[in-house]
């Protein structure tokens, strides 16, 4: 199961969208590691035992994701999101969701990927081959990718994830 | 008496505080030149040229809970009276955010990756001390860590 946050995964292609996926647990911290935190709180510094906790839970939360993602037969869980909220007193949510896709490697052998070479051999060309300043056309050529791809699925143009912030 | 165990909270806390703080920037700015190779981007989407020779990607993340001392607790207690510049929170945020990103990049190495895409930061308060004030912060940062096998832009 790959996993990223953002809209594709790098080096595959989306074939298929499968809607959105979550995972999330509610987690207590426990009296041992309050006593802990609350000495710790005079002196400062990190503490050790409320970041284990934090980071298993959401080992967990993205663990029930993957699951949910596999059962409904994806591969790709991309535009992961995490989300944090407080709902009692000691007592924390987290949250996982993202969209689960298919993807497949793409392969670089005839004219069948038209649609996808296209946009990459245009930026090819492009002068500017640095990192830190990606061009304005990558976005849209994702996004021709991907429906160029889904249209054969009726429901997809319900399930795309077009929230870009 | 309660004078003098507040008293000694005070002291205790600036003194350890004070040395723990300065501990930890030292060991972010080593930590900090040390990875600095490791590209990390806040933009959304890499370039086409990244992205046709990217092998792999992963979601990696770093996560730091960090609390501020009595001392400086009891500071922005004041400050907090007269308005202004929370100083001392504004430290305590910043150590976190740095610590929280070195460990994501941490984690990228451990994946074999040179370039980290999507930085997203959340912070949450996770504990509020007496009088609303705030304990301790939790920071969390994530991104995709790509694997780029020939890099042709120049760092």
């Amino acid at each position: 199961m790959i996993l990223t946050n953002i809209e594709n995964v790098p080096g595959k292609r989306i074939v298929k969208h499968l809607g959105l996926v979550q995972g999330s647990t509610v987690r207590a911290k426990n009296v041992g590691r309050d006593i802990f935190a609350s000495i710790k709180n005079i002196f400062g510094g990190e503490l050790k035992g409320y970041t284990e906790l934090m980071s298993e839970s959401r080992k967990e939360a993205s663990k029930r994701m993957k699951k949910q993602a596999s059962k409904v037969g994806a591969n790709a869980v991309v535009n992961v999101r995490f989300a944090t909220s407080s709902i009692a007193q000691g007592a924390a949510e987290l949250f996982v969701y993202g969209t689960a896709v298919v993807v497949e490697d793409i392969v670089y052998d005839g004219t069948e990927h038209t649609v996808i070479d296209a946009p990459l051999a245009q930026s090819g060309a492009q002068p500017s081959g640095s990192v830190e300043a990606p061009t304005a056309t990558t976005p849209s050529a994702a996004i021709d990718m991907r429906t160029s791809h889904t249209s054969a699925d009726p429901d997809a143009a319900y399930r795309k994830p077009e929230h870009s912030e | 008496m309660d004078l003098f165990i507040t008293l000694m909270l005070f002291v205790c806390g600036y003194v350890f505080g004070r040395t723990a703080e300065s501990r930890h920037y030292k060991s972010i700015f080593k930590r900090e030149a040390q990875y600095n190779n490791l590209l990390t981007f806040a933009s959304k989407m890499p370039n086409n040229d990244v992205l046709n020779n990217t092998q792999e990607a992963h979601l990696v993340y770093g996560s730091v809970v960090i609390s501020v001392d009595y001392f400086k607790r009891f500071i922005a207690g004041l400050r907090n009276f007269f308005g202004g510049n929370l100083t001392t929170y504004e430290t305590l945020l910043d150590r976190g955010r740095r610590e929280a990103i070195l460990r994501m990049k941490e984690d990228a190495l451990h994946h074999g990756a040179n370039m980290i895409f999507n930085v997203k930061l959340e912070t949450a308060s996770i504990s509020k001390g007496k009088g609303d004030s705030i304990g301790s912060i939790e920071v969390y940062a994530y991104g995709t860590a790509l694997n780029v096998a020939n890099q042709t832009h120049q760092s």
